[in-house]
């Protein structure tokens, strides 16, 4: 993935270094919907970057969107633009209407009687905030996207680590607005699988920003009559913080890239995105430590951005299946393959087909 | 702005590279079966087999990248890539040519004398004349300005007197040259990187003497070469005199993020899961998740440098960044697979698994230190970040 010359990718940052401030991501936690970063967001029609045309989206690539979701993450842009490109990814899958009014993906217990949905979800990510939430409901080996109201579901306020809504949803009975069978194959783990990606994604943009901050603090603050970025100690757990950063970027871009030439989610990106969200478990924890402890006791102040992004990190990093339980599905998978089709697989997803 | 300062691109083998991935694998497959070679861990830098890398020249597999004009194959970068990979996941026997094909072979094509280099060139690219590199010194180490061993200027020529230390290879069979960096001026403390230079240090001439030295595992790979005296004539000189620092900067980079830097401890987890299989725990999906995760990783990171280099580009930061993780991961990984192998493995002394996983265990401290300790690395990486 590019991120440079990319037009759709400099919009959403030019947006969000604008309207995603840290005033912005302060107040959102504490309740304010920041109306005019929303706005602004519609405009440009970032909402509906994974919609194709002809479903009311503006057609552009996946690789496209996934660029918009760096960005969202690099900036910690508190609201559901990401999980408006998740719904709306969704919706296309099983070709509806996407409206690009905010939405919500919701995975939990649910079932379908009579056109109407029932059962419960927790941790919908910003469900409060959304006009629309959007599920796949799997019975009996068939698979259903379905779209409901948000307004018409008994809502729970929760939040994750971050502060960002994580609500509680119960379906009683909810009328479904639309409703249609998704193709390529598409199941409950592989929307599982697409969330972890877009986590992963968030996370790499994120903790991106968490290494810029941190070279930047450790040029400015002055202890000991120098910038204790001078310091070998420091300037060797910032080198081991860059390698985290790269990797993560590294993990995560190559899921996206073959999210993007799979026409769904197939095995092979799944086992791409296990390797992401696995690798991610490192990534987060190695990285986010480095950035704390540079920027010392003042990065551990509310006052201080650097928690905008470190939270949201240690958040998503359990989002979706936590990293350590990716692992385990990934070394399952590694077991099947056994010794002599161990290397093969590695290789098999950068070879020309 | 873009959000992360590292680009890893990332790269498709071409259709010919993956044909040539089949062909490399039936290759290694039936070596492996018909007695050729066994599996050894940090084959690169410990499997040495003459024999073996002459079959790899027949094959076209050294000098893959080298311009045909030159007597090399003309093939892409990634083709090579393909060809060492698949060398190293199957802990083949490279050690003898590795040093040659790898950087001085490139080095003697830019820099060398045209009769020098067409003598040697076609010799390496058939599996026949294996390098060493001449870097390290008793007082060297990772401060390489300050080599002291020195050419003086006599009619023809030059004079060489010093040591070389480390020098991977230098004692095997058809090890012929030592890509040698020499003081050819007196060390000026304030601008130490000046007065060095190249030479091709033909390993047979009188007055070089190359003892090996046995390392932990009372191996000898890797050797004390002495000079003394040792005449060099001014052909064998490469590039220009007083230019050996910015060759030597050039060819540490070449070295830096190849598969050799992740891979050399692979074959023992490959070996591993022939037993995990059958005690498909928890733990060891966890461990073998971690693991493969961050293999997959690293190796689509160096393939995106090489990518990048195909490119003509030269991604220092990247290069150093993936050496420096790939190097750890080689130890990680061993460290990891000690926690689901069961006690008789790692008792035992008998047997395939066992032996890797001694001759990895034991050899893993090295890859942390050759061609540039990790501390040193992590200081390149700080200046790149523009801390330091």
């Amino acid at each position: 993935m590019t991120d440079s010359d990319n037009i759709i990718f400099d919009t959403a940052s030019r947006i969000f270094a604008d309207l995603s401030t840290p005033e912005v991501i302060n107040e959102a936690e504490a309740g304010t919907w920041p109306e005019a970063l929303w706005q602004a967001i519609s405009e440009s029609g970032l909402n509906l970057t994974w919609v194709p045309e002809e479903n009311g989206g503006i057609g552009a690539s996946m690789l496209d969107g996934f660029a918009v979701i760096k960005a969202a993450g690099a900036a910690a842009a508190p609201v559901p633009l990401v999980e408006t490109l998740f719904a709306g990814w969704l919706l296309a899958q099983a070709g509806l209407q996407v409206s690009g009014e905010t939405a919500t993906v919701a995975i939990g217990e649910l079932s379908l009687t009579d056109g109407k949905l029932s059962g419960s979800a927790m941790g919908v990510p910003y469900a409060r905030n959304t006009k629309q939430i959007v599920a796949l409901v799997e019975t009996a080996g068939k698979a259903q996207v379905v779209q409901v109201a948000t307004e018409q579901c008994e809502l729970r306020e929760q939040t994750n680590l971050a502060g960002e809504p994580a609500d509680t949803i119960t379906f009683n009975a909810v009328n479904v607005a639309q409703m249609g069978e998704p193709g390529n194959d598409l199941n409950g783990e592989s929307v599982d699988a697409m969330g972890a990606l877009i986590r992963c994604v968030q996370a790499a943009g994120a903790l991106s920003t968490a290494l810029e901050l941190t070279i930047e603090y450790s040029m400015e603050r002055v202890q000991f009559g120098r910038a204790i970025g001078k310091f070998q100690a420091l300037q060797h757990s910032i080198a081991a913080f860059a390698g985290e950063v790269a990797a993560i970027n590294a993990a995560a871009d190559a899921a996206a890239e073959v999210v993007a030439r799979a026409p769904s989610i197939d095995h092979e990106a799944w086992i791409e995105i296990a390797t992401a969200k696995t690798r991610l478990e490192e990534a987060v924890n190695n990285g986010a430590a480095v950035a704390h402890q540079v920027h010392g006791a003042m990065g551990f102040t509310y006052e201080h951005r650097l928690h905008h992004l470190t939270r949201r990190l240690w958040s998503w990093r359990d989002e979706f299946g936590s990293d350590v339980i990716w692992a385990r599905r990934l070394g399952e998978e590694v077991l099947s393959w056994g010794a002599d089709e161990l290397w093969p697989r590695i290789t098999a997803v950068t070879d020309a087909r | 702005m873009s959000v992360t300062r590292f680009r890893f691109p990332f790269v498709e083998m071409p259709a010919e590279a993956t044909q040539l991935r089949q062909e490399v694998r039936e290759f290694l497959a039936e070596e492996r079966a018909n007695g050729g070679y066994t599996p050894m861990a940090d084959c690169w830098a410990g499997g040495m087999s003459a024999e073996f890398s002459h079959k790899l020249g027949q094959r076209g597999w050294l000098g893959m990248t080298w311009d045909k004009k030159y007597g090399g194959h003309g093939r892409s970068f990634l083709e090579r890539y393909v060809v060492t990979e698949e060398m190293l996941a199957a802990g083949a026997p490279v050690m003898a040519h590795w040093i040659a094909d790898r950087q001085s072979g490139p080095q003697i094509i830019k820099h060398a004398d045209p009769e020098v280099r067409d003598a040697i060139i076609p010799r390496i690219v058939a599996g026949e004349c294996f390098c060493a590199i001449g870097m390290s010194e008793p007082g060297s180490g990772s401060d390489l300005a300050s080599v002291s061993t020195r050419a003086e200027k006599v009619e023809g020529g030059w004079k060489v007197n010093g040591t070389k230390l480390w020098s991977t290879g230098a004692h095997g069979p058809g090890c012929d040259y030592m890509i040698t960096l020499l003081r050819t001026s007196p060390l000026d403390t304030s601008a130490r990187h000046k007065g060095l230079s190249q030479f091709l240090i033909d390993l047979n001439t009188p007055g070089v003497d190359v003892r090996g030295i046995a390392d932990i595992g009372g191996q000898v790979h890797f050797n004390e070469t002495n000079f003394e005296d040792v005449f060099v004539p001014d052909s064998h000189v490469l590039g220009e005199v007083g230019g050996g620092w910015n060759m030597v900067v050039g060819e540490l980079a070449l070295e830096r993020s190849g598969p050799e830097r992740f891979l050399s401890t692979f074959i023992v987890l490959q070996e591993a899961m022939r037993l995990l299989v059958n005690n498909p725990t928890d733990q060891t999906a966890e461990v073998l998740g971690q693991v493969v995760a961050k293999i997959k990783t690293l190796r689509r990171m160096s393939l995106g440098i090489a990518g990048l280099l195909e490119e003509g580009s030269s991604p220092e930061m990247e290069a150093a960044l993936v050496k420096d993780m790939s190097t750890n991961f080689e130890r990680e990984l061993l460290e990891k697979l000690r926690r689901i192998l069961p006690q008789n493995v790692l008792y035992s002394s008998a047997g395939l698994l066992p032996t890797l996983l001694r001759e990895g265990v034991l050899r893993v401290p090295s890859s942390t230190l050759r061609g540039g300790t990790n501390e040193v690395l992590k200081g390149m990486i700080a200046r790149q970040l523009g801390i330091r």
